[in-house]
Formats: C-alpha cells, structure tokens, sequence
C-alpha cells in the first residue's frame, strides 16, 4: 500500500474503485456459498445462559440454591431448576491472511488462496451475522458486531490486500470465551505464528485454523534448475534440481500442518487444513459447525 | 579443392573445425541450462534445504544434438561446399578432343557441345591449345591433329554437327602419332566398333585419354518391311535394362502433299531385351505414302528409317483377254501374273470400268486385242494422268490388227500383222535367246538366263523411233520389250503372252525381275552386289545426323558396287538413291546391325558428359543451421518449462488440422431429424438463396401443421457433401448457375436417396423463360449439369390425372411466384390406359423422384419471423390466389410424398365399394 504521502486523490480515488469492485464480487461469492447451508434457528438447543425457556430439570447435588424454580419446584416433591436456552452471544473474531503469498494459484483454473481464504471468511461471517452473533476483524480495533452493516465494512476490508510477504495474525484483545477463525497458510515464520495463536490461546480464546492451501504446495511439481522466490519477492531460494527437494519439501510441509493440529490440539482449537482445489462448501461446513458448536 | 562424391568445399581447411565439436560437446554438458524463476509462496519451508546432486544439472542429449548439428552445418557452410565440382581434364599438354560424331551421338549433341564448349573454356583459361575433331569426319589434310588455341574452337563449337555415318577408327590410328604429346578427351557415341583398343592404344601413347559418354544408351531403328500387311520395324538399344516403351511416327506426306504423321506405334523393350519389333497396322493406300519412320523424341539418323520401293505395294489392275476355261490354270494368260504379283502388290482383277474405278497404279493386259471405245477413252486418260500400262501379246492381239496401220495410243510400237513362229514344228531356225540388256535399260543389269527363249512373238515395225522404245531385244534384235511415255504415264507392251506358250520367259526369275525393274512388283531382296554392278546412283536426299532428309543436290552419282558395300561416309551419307526408275533408301543403321556397347580398356578416365553445374550449397547450410538454432530456442524454452506447450500446440494444431465443416450434422440435429417430419433444401452456397428457401419451406411447414395433419419441424438446410440425407423425405433444390456441381461422392448420395423414395423438388428460379429443359437459361444449363449424374428417369409434362393434381387438394396447375412455366415429372408408363369408368389411368405406381420446374415457390411460400409473406405474388386479389394455389401445390407436393400413390389407389374405391355389395 502507498504511504498516505504519496497518495493523490486520482490516486485515492483509483484505489477505491479498484477496492470497491472486488468488493461486490466477494460479497456475493460469499453469499452464494453462505447459502448453501440452511441455518436451523437462532437458539443453541440446549441450556445455556439466555432469555428463553429451555427446560425444568431436578435439582441436583451443587446446584446454586438461586437457581431452584420454587414455583415449579412447589408443584412436586423435588426441586427443579429452571434452565434457559442457551443464547449466548458469541463474537468471532475473524483473520483472513490477505498477504503476498495468499496471492498464488499453481494452475488457472484454480482460486487464488487469497481469494478462497476471503470467499470462506466472509461466508462464516454471514452465516454468523444470520444467526445474530457479531463478527468482526481482528485488524478491527473496534468489538464485533452484528448486522449486516458489519458484514459490509468486513467485505470492505478484506478486498484489500497486503505487500507483506506472509501475514501474522495481529495481536487484539479479545475477550475471554469469544471465538476465533484464522484463515491463512501458515507459511510464515513459525516463531510467530506461535506467538500469535499462544497470544489468543492465552485469552482464553477458543476457534479454528484454517490453512488454505494451493494443490501445487502439496504436490511439489518442479524439477530443474529453479530460483523460488516468495510472492513479495523478499525470500528467495535457489536450487540446482528442484525435483531433488521434494521429499524434504514434503516433510516439512507435513511437519509444518502436525505443528499446527498439536498447537491447536493443545489449546483446544481445531485445524482444518483445506485446498483450493477442494469444494469451498465442505470446508465452510466444517468452519461453521466448528465455531457454532459448544465450547470445550 | 577437395572433393567428396559430388560435393567439393573450396575451404576446406574451416573442416577443420569439425574436429572442435567434442569440445563443444563437453562444455555444452557442463553448462546447464539457465534457471527458471518461479514465484511460490512455500519457499519458506524450502530454506535451508540442501541440494543432493552436486553434479550440474545436464542438458538433454538432444538439445546437445541439435545445438552440434547447428554448429556443424555453420561450419559446412563457411567450408563452401559446392554441389557438383566441374571436373576438369587436368594437366598443361596440348588437349585433342576427339569427338566420334556419328548419329549415335546426335541423340545427345546439345550436351556434347555443351562439355565441348566447358572444356575448351577451361583449356582457354589454361592456357592450353586445343584440337578438335569429328572421327567420322576422317583424317582430313596434311595435320589433321590441328592444335591451335582453344578460343577459335570455341567460336566454332555450334556449328559442329554429327555426321549420319560411323567413323573408322583404323584411319585414324596413324593420324594420331604426332610429333608432340597431348592429352585426349573422347567425346564418344557409346557403339561398339572395330579399332577402337587401336586408336585408344594409340592416343593413349601421346598422354592421358579421357572418355565422356551419354548416360542412358543409344536408341535406333534397323530396317522396314511388311509383314503381313503390317509396316513392321525393329527398335534397338545399347543397354539391356529394363522394361523400356518407346513410340514410332510414320510420316508421309497427306493428299495435299503436306509431310506429316500418317500413323503411330507403340512398343516395349522387354526387360533386357536389346531388340523389340514393332508392327504399324496400316491401310495400304496410307502403307504407300509411308516416307520415313522415326523413333518418337529422338533426334538421330539412326532412329529414322527411310523407305523406298521395297514397301511400296502398287495396286495392279490384271485384265485377261477372255473368260478363263475352267481347269486351264497353267495356260491362264494371268496365271503367271497373279503368281509373281501377288505375294508383292495388291492385285485387283475386274473388268476395265472397274478396274479404274479403283485408280491402280499399274494395269496389265494379258493378251487383250479389242477394246471398246469408251474404254479405250478411259484408258487413254488414265495413262496420261500418270498410269502405268502393261501388256502382253498374244492371240488375240495379234489377231485384232491393233495397232497395225497406225500408231496405236495404248501400244509403244506399230505392230506388223501376223507375227512369228521360231523354232516350231513348222519353221525354221530355233528359238531365240535374249540379248544382254542395253545400259539405256530399266533392265540393265539383270543376267540373262540362257534357258529362256522364245518362240513366237508379235512383231514391231520397224519405224523411225522403234529403236529408243525397245527395253530389251531377242538375240536377232527383234524387240521384246517396247515401252513409250504417254502423257504422265507410260505404256509397256510385251512381245510375248504372259504365259509359257509363247516364250519360257515367265518360266523364269527374270519374269520378275523384270516386273520388279519396272517398278509393278515391290523389291522383296535386299541389295546385292551384282545386281547393282555397273549402276550409277545419285542420291536424291540424304539424311544427316539429326536423321532430318535434305536434298543433295551437289553430291556426285555412287557406284553400284559402292552402294553395296554399305559402309557409309562422307562420299556416301545414308539417304534415297535413285537410279533410272529405281529407288533404294539406305539407312544409317544397317538390317543386320546389332547395338553393342563400348567396350574401354579397364582402367579409362571417365568424365561425366553432363554439364556440371556448380551449385553451391553455403546457403542452404546456413540456411539450416539459422533453422536449427531457431528450434534451439524453442527447446531450450522448453527445457527451462517456459514453453507454454499447449497454447503452442494449438497452434500448431490449428496450423495443421484441417477445419472440419462447421456445418455437419451432429447427432442431436440427427436425432431431432429422424423423430419428426422435416423439409430440407439444398444449400446453394448463396446465403440469400439458401436464406429465401428456408423461409418458403418455414412457410409451407406452416400451412402444413395449419391445414394438414402433417406437422413437420422447422426446415433445415442439408450440405449435399457432407449431410446424411436418408432423414428427409423431400429435398427442395432451388438451381443457381453459381452454384458448384456437386461431387460424384454427393450425386451418388443423392442417387441412392432418389432410389430410396426420396423427391427432389428442382426449381429453377426462372420461370423457364428460355426453356429450362432445353438447356436456355443460365439455370437450365446449370440443372442439366447437374442433373447429368442423377438417375432420373423419363419425365414428361404433368399429365391432367397426375397423382399430384389430387393427393389433397384439386389442383390443375401449379403456380409459385410465376405461374406459367412447366411442371416436369416422371413420365407415365407407355402402357397406361384409362380404364372403362375410372376417372384417371392407373399411372406411376409410386412417386416421381422429381419434380422440376421453374415457378420459385420458395419465394411464393416464404414467410419471415413475424409470420407474414416475405415476397410480393401477382396483384390483388388475383395474386393472393396465385400464392393460395401455390401453396396448396406444396401441400399436394408434401402428401405425394408423404403418401405416394395413396389417392391413385382412391380409383379402385368404386370397385371395392361394388365388391361390398354396397
């Protein structure tokens, strides 16, 4: 991005044309794909904190005195407990990666990572916004919201993108049982990917990694003499027979996504790792469930 | 220079070279190819990895290749080759180039003057005198080896011509010893001939002997005769090889006197075969006027046979006195005749009238004393138009007093009455003997046989001019034989019957060899010495080594004895001899040659004789190597996988796939064909066309689902060459004469769609103003081509009681846009009458494959997208009855189809409803 002195109003007004026009492509990608799952009703099924009715069940040993429903309770022998429906609020605090190297397909035909991580974001934060939790960025220093304004100013910001070569989710003060979804690659410095999920975990944060990934990253295509470079160009390796690395490429790879199930597996998040040349429903399926679902 | 084969390099030191390209081959391995830059995102796991294989990366064998082959064709190039280096007759000796210069060399003189022409320029740049001689021309003068320099050779090398005659290599054997020593190149013709170890031994004493001969052997033609009536003619080559057809002209000159090509023949050499005969089936008046036969394409005195009298057959009028006895063969006055004649001339035996009806060349009258009148009129005037007149004495003429008090114009000589008896039982004396014959005679010549005498004779009275006319004489001097020019022709009398009762004369073989000398009876033997012994021949044209006939008239007469031997040369070139009436054609090759090839010492020098012409071949190379290279860059992109491989095979691809036609059928269209009623027309190729003949057939569809129980689909166009067209039943053809006549593929397709119950409505567009059907209007012509190919039967006007006047509407004309032009259909069967009651004759048991006309109803029927009329028929209410009727002559057109002979079958209704008891 252009530092603000350099900025002309052509030029300002040039980048928000630019920035409008992915804009309402991508909200109505994610409308599409948000579509595809029907959203049963707002209410958890089950007891929870809330305005409604959920169930009278008996008493039992450790229940708060306060919590006894006398008036049902006088209608029988035992002591019920008058339970709410579960309508807590959730926040999610979304981060999709929107840096240089989530802009990059190995084949044509196939999304940027980029553009799948924001599809699949902004569809979660749909389908949340629907069912009336708030959602927000966590570049946003502002509290999630809910509605479909929020929706819009969301949209608005993910269609920019960054220079940086890999992106780290920024650090925000969440509060405590909100939930989370990061959406990168996980390809940058692991020492800070570390902090940043510890810096959340640490919260008392729970919520999702997802790591979009492209097929090529998997499967390692190259051979001959190559010069890798990173997509901001800032990292650069050269190799003589590219087709000689690939198994150690591999490794890592796979060392890099067990790194990340254990990190997640530690702090009790879960980790989908999820490629561009899969169906954007299951995943979003899968993101769904795992941020609606109950907290652990 | 260094040579290879036929490719020299003028540098070769740059091969040389070549010797680097290991090294190249080696350094190019080292260095591996260029890295590729390539963005990916998960470079950061790849830090820190290390390579495995040390070793560089190694280009593909194959790159290697090319990049060699590229280097090596640069270094070809800059070495020069030359394709085809001249070779040159090395060395500084004074150069003889000594040509055979015979007919056999004719064949191939452009390319002999051309290596004489390069030799001698080389001998100029060389510095070096030349000589050159023509072998057949002999050792002419005091010095025939005439070295002198090579540029006056040079200045007179076009107007060396060969010669028709062989040379003799013994007179030269002695020329060749000079003083000084020289070099030899021997243009030489490729013949086997006596001498040539000689000459060549001898040549080969003064210094290197070159020999240069044609490529491809030597063709010629050897001797003419008749066999069987057949000009027949021998063709003969150098070389066996193989199979070999080669084509002969009979020329001759026309009526009009004209030479040109009165027959052709064609025959084979077999494989090997050195020898082929060849036989010209001709009639003989052609046969006769036959001049010359000439090997078809080459240009030689050998390839050209002259004839002469031997294969004139003459057409000889035999005229006997009186009504031969039955059973009186041998004393026939004809007998004799007939036996010498027949064998070597087409005798005709008819009575006077007709026989001159029949225009002979010779008539012999055999003993015939009065003539009437008229036919003595007649012919008196065929001899003098040229005729030749033979008669034989005997009784009858003897006893007719003709010729007796006066001269007589069909006699040479006043004859005396009576005549006289020699040696018979009742005379004195013996009978006579011949006298040798005068030198003034056609006879001369010719042994006299001492057994033939003669007995009785008639004789000649002794006038002034008796003695010039007498051809031969009895030993008493009586004549025998008395000739006299009439007019153009001539008139020959016989003092003897033509048969053994007067004289033994036709006993004998001077019987026909006299015939033979006055030219009735073609000459059947080949020369011989003694025959000719004491003749003089002059040539009359001669032939010279292009085998071309030209006249000689500065060429001395040539003795008897001469012409026999039959070795040519410059006193005697091959050509027609004439003496007296007697003409002889020697030809350059001889009846019993035999073509062999030249046999050289082993070990000869040869040149080739083609003119070598230097090509250089450094373009091409660099050419080459510029390609290579450019195929260098497109592998080394693909190597480095920057080649965007499929975008540069569909180019490629694009390049070299042919389009398929965008408009075949696909299966869909077939499927929605064969599932419905559809009509289809003939795309044209004019998209107007084709655009108003969809419309019409829009709209007779429509009319049909309107008023009929047929609900065709939108109409389709059918490509004829591409299309299946068995899914329509109906095929409208509008004719234009721009349109291209479809392929015989296509009319087959269209034929078997015509025998398969289809119809084809044609429609010219012209409203037949000019008669489409007699080919008047461009349309028409158009039609006719096309239809030319089509199994079309018979077809005639449509008849009142056609099927299609009824098959759903009554109709009796059939109107489109134009209303009056005529309706063609297949015809009815001859056979078909009108039955007793029946309203119509029980017509064609099916329906017509065609239906042609030139009314346009497409334009009558054409509707547009919004349902309404596209064109405009006739006026008022008049015209919207015109386009009513049209249209109901598309349905009825469409139910014919669809129904056949359906409403034909209708006639049978009253008898079934008879049948019925109704």
């Amino acid at each position: 991005m252009n530092t603000p002195a350099q900025i002309t109003p052509d030029q300002l007004r040039s980048d928000a044309e630019e920035a409008a026009a992915g804009f309402p492509a991508l909200m109505a990608a994610a409308d599409q794909l948000a579509a595809t799952i029907s959203l049963g009703s707002h209410g958890r099924r089950r007891a929870g904190p809330g305005d409604e009715f959920w169930q009278y069940r008996p008493a039992a040993a450790g229940d708060p005195l306060r919590e006894i429903d006398w008036r049902r309770s006088a209608r029988a022998d035992a002591h019920f407990v008058r339970q709410m429906e579960w309508q807590n609020l959730q926040a999610v605090h979304l981060w999709v990666d929107r840096s240089a190297s989530m802009q990059y397909r190995g084949d044509k035909d196939l999304p940027l990572k980029g553009e799948r991580a924001r599809i699949l974001g902004l569809a979660v934060a749909i389908l949340l916004a629907k069912a009336g939790e708030s959602v927000g960025l966590m570049e946003d220093p502002q509290p999630p919201k809910h509605g479909r304004g929020q929706l819009t100013k969301m949209a608005m910001r993910l269609v920019i993108g960054s220079d940086e070569d890999y992106g780290v989710p920024p650090n925000k003060e969440m509060i405590k049982g909100n939930r989370a979804l990061l959406i990168s690659d996980f390809l940058g410095d692991w020492d800070e990917v570390i902090a940043a999920l510890s810096r959340a975990a640490d919260q008392r944060v729970q919520g999702c990694l997802v790591q979009v990934l492209d097929p090529t990253e998997e499967s390692f295509p190259f051979d001959g003499r190559t010069i890798f470079e990173s997509m901001g160009g800032g990292v650069s390796f050269e190799t003589r027979r590219a087709k000689a690395l690939r198994d150690d490429y591999l490794a890592r790879l796979a060392e890099r996504k067990d790194q990340l199930e254990a990190l997640a597996r530690r702090t009790g998040w879960m980790f989908l790792c999820h490629h561009t040349d899969q169906p954007a429903q299951n995943a979003l399926m899968w993101i769904h469930n795992a941020i609606s679902g109950p907290a652990r | 220079m260094m040579a290879f084969g036929s490719i020299g390099f003028l540098a070769p030191a740059l091969l040389l070279g070549l010797l680097a390209l290991p090294i190249l081959w080696f350094l190019l391995r080292a260095v591996p190819p260029a890295p590729l830059r390539r963005r990916f995102p998960a470079v950061s796991l790849l830090l820190g990895l290390e390579d495995k294989e040390t070793t560089p990366d190694r280009t593909p064998w194959w790159l290697l290749l090319l990049r060699m082959a590229a280097i090596a064709a640069a270094i070809l190039a800059f070495a020069q080759p030359v394709l085809n280096p001249t070779d040159r007759v090395a060395g500084r000796a004074p150069l003889l180039i000594a040509m055979d210069g015979s007919w056999a060399s004719a064949q191939s003189w452009g390319q002999r003057q051309d290596k004489l022409t390069e030799v001698l320029q080389f001998a100029v740049q060389d510095g070096r005198p030349a000589a050159v001689v023509l072998l057949s021309d002999g050792p002419r003068g005091e010095n025939p080896l005439n070295f002198v320099n090579a540029s006056e050779w040079l200045n007179k090398v076009e107007g060396l011509e060969p010669n028709a005659w062989e040379p003799v290599y013994d007179e030269w054997v002695v020329a060749a010893d000079t003083g000084e020593a020289y070099e030899t190149l021997w243009l030489s013709d490729g013949l086997a001939r006596d001498g040539r170890d000689d000459l060549m031994a001898a040549f080969g004493d003064k210094g290197d002997v070159s020999v240069a001969e044609a490529e491809g052997g030597v063709l010629a033609l050897r001797g003419i005769g008749i066999e069987s009536g057949a000009l027949s003619t021998t063709a003969l080559r150098v070389v066996g090889g193989g199979p070999l057809e080669f084509a002969v002209q009979a020329e001759g000159p026309d009526p009009a006197g004209i030479t040109r090509s009165l027959a052709q023949g064609a025959g084979v050499f077999e494989d090997g075969a050195t020898e082929a005969e060849l036989a010209i089936e001709l009639p003989s008046e052609l046969r006769n006027r036959v001049k010359r036969v000439v090997l078809d394409t080459v240009r030689s005195a050998g390839a050209v046979v002259v004839t002469d009298d031997s294969i004139q057959r003459r057409k000889v009028a035999l005229i006997g006195g009186s009504t031969e006895q039955e059973g009186a063969v041998l004393v026939s006055p004809l007998h004799f005749l007939r036996k010498a004649l027949v064998p070597t001339a087409d005798v005709i035996e008819a009575g006077f009238m007709d026989s001159l009806q029949a225009n002979p060349d010779v008539m012999i009258l055999a003993d015939v004393g009065d003539m009437s009148g008229q036919e003595t009129r007649a012919v008196r005037e065929w001899v003098e138009a040229g005729g030749m007149l033979v008669r034989f004495a005997g009784p009858r003429l003897a006893a007719s007093g003709l010729g007796q008090s006066s001269e007589h114009p069909l006699l040479p000589v006043r004859l005396r009455a009576g005549g006289r008896n020699v040696g018979g039982a009742m005379s004195w004396g013996s009978p006579k003997g011949l006298q040798e014959f005068p030198e003034s005679s056609p006879f001369f010549g010719l042994s006299v046989p001492s057994d033939v005498v003669v007995e009785s004779q008639v004789m000649a009275q002794p006038d002034p001019n008796l003695s010039e006319r007498v051809l031969a004489a009895l030993v008493d001097g009586t004549p025998l034989v008395t000739a006299k020019d009439q007019g153009a022709g001539r008139v020959v009398l016989f003092h003897v019957t033509a048969n053994a009762e007067w004289s033994s004369l036709p006993l004998s073989g001077l019987f026909v060899q006299l015939l033979e000398r006055l030219a009735i009876s073609a000459r059947s033997s080949t020369l011989d010495a003694a025959d000719l012994e004491g003749t003089i021949w002059v040539p009359e044209q001669v032939l010279d080594g292009f085998g071309v006939l030209r006249d000689a008239p500065a060429l001395a007469g040539v003795d008897g004895a001469r012409l026999a031997s039959g070795v040519f040369g410059a006193d005697m070139p091959p050509g027609v001899y004439v003496s007296g009436d007697r003409r002889v054609a020697l030809n350059a090759v001889a009846a019993d040659r035999v073509l062999e090839a030249a046999g050289w010492p082993v070990g000869t020098n040869f040149l080739s004789l083609t003119r070598s012409e230097e090509q250089p071949l450094q373009a091409w190379l660099l050419m080459a190597a510029l390609a290579l290279l450019c195929l260098d860059v497109l592998a080394t992109l693909l190597v480095g996988g920057r080649l965007w491989m499929r975008g540069v095979a569909a180019v490629m691809a694009l390049a070299i796939v042919p389009m398929t036609p965008a408009d075949a059928q696909d299966e869909a269209a077939i499927l929605e064909a064969a599932n419905n009623t559809v009509l289809a027309y003939v795309e044209t190729g004019n998209s107007r066309l084709d655009e108003v003949s969809r419309a019409g057939l829009l709209g007779l569809s429509a009319e049909l689902f309107r008023r009929t129980s047929v609900e065709p689909i939108a109409p389709v166009a059918v490509n004829l060459e591409t299309d299946e067209l068995s899914l329509y039943p109906f095929l409208y053809w509008p004719v234009s004469d721009t349109q291209t006549v479809p392929s015989d593929a296509a009319m087959e397709k269209v034929n078997v769609f015509l025998r398969g119950g289809g119809m084809i409505l044609f429609d010219t567009r012209d409203a037949n103003i000019g008669r489409s059907l007699s080919g008047g209007t461009p349309n028409g012509k158009k039609l006719q081509s096309i239809a030319q190919n089509l199994d079309i039967p018979a077809l005639e006007p449509v008849p009142e009681d056609h099927v299609l006047t009824r098959t759903f509407y009554l109709l009796q004309d059939f109107p489109g846009r134009y209303a009056n032009a005529q309706v063609w259909v297949e015809a009815a069967p001859p056979d078909a009458e009108q039955t007793e009651g029946m309203p119509f004759r029980n017509l064609n048991d099916g329906v017509t494959p065609v239906v042609i006309g030139g009314n346009d109803w497409a334009s009558a029927w054409a509707i547009g997208e919004n349902g309404r009329f596209l064109f405009p028929v006739g006026r008022g209410s008049q015209g919207e009855r015109q386009r009513e009727i049209a249209i109901r002559f598309g349905v009825n057109l469409i139910m014919h189809v669809l129904t056949g002979n359906y409403k034909s079958d209708q006639v049978h209704v009253p008898a079934l409803l008879d049948r019925l008891g109704q």
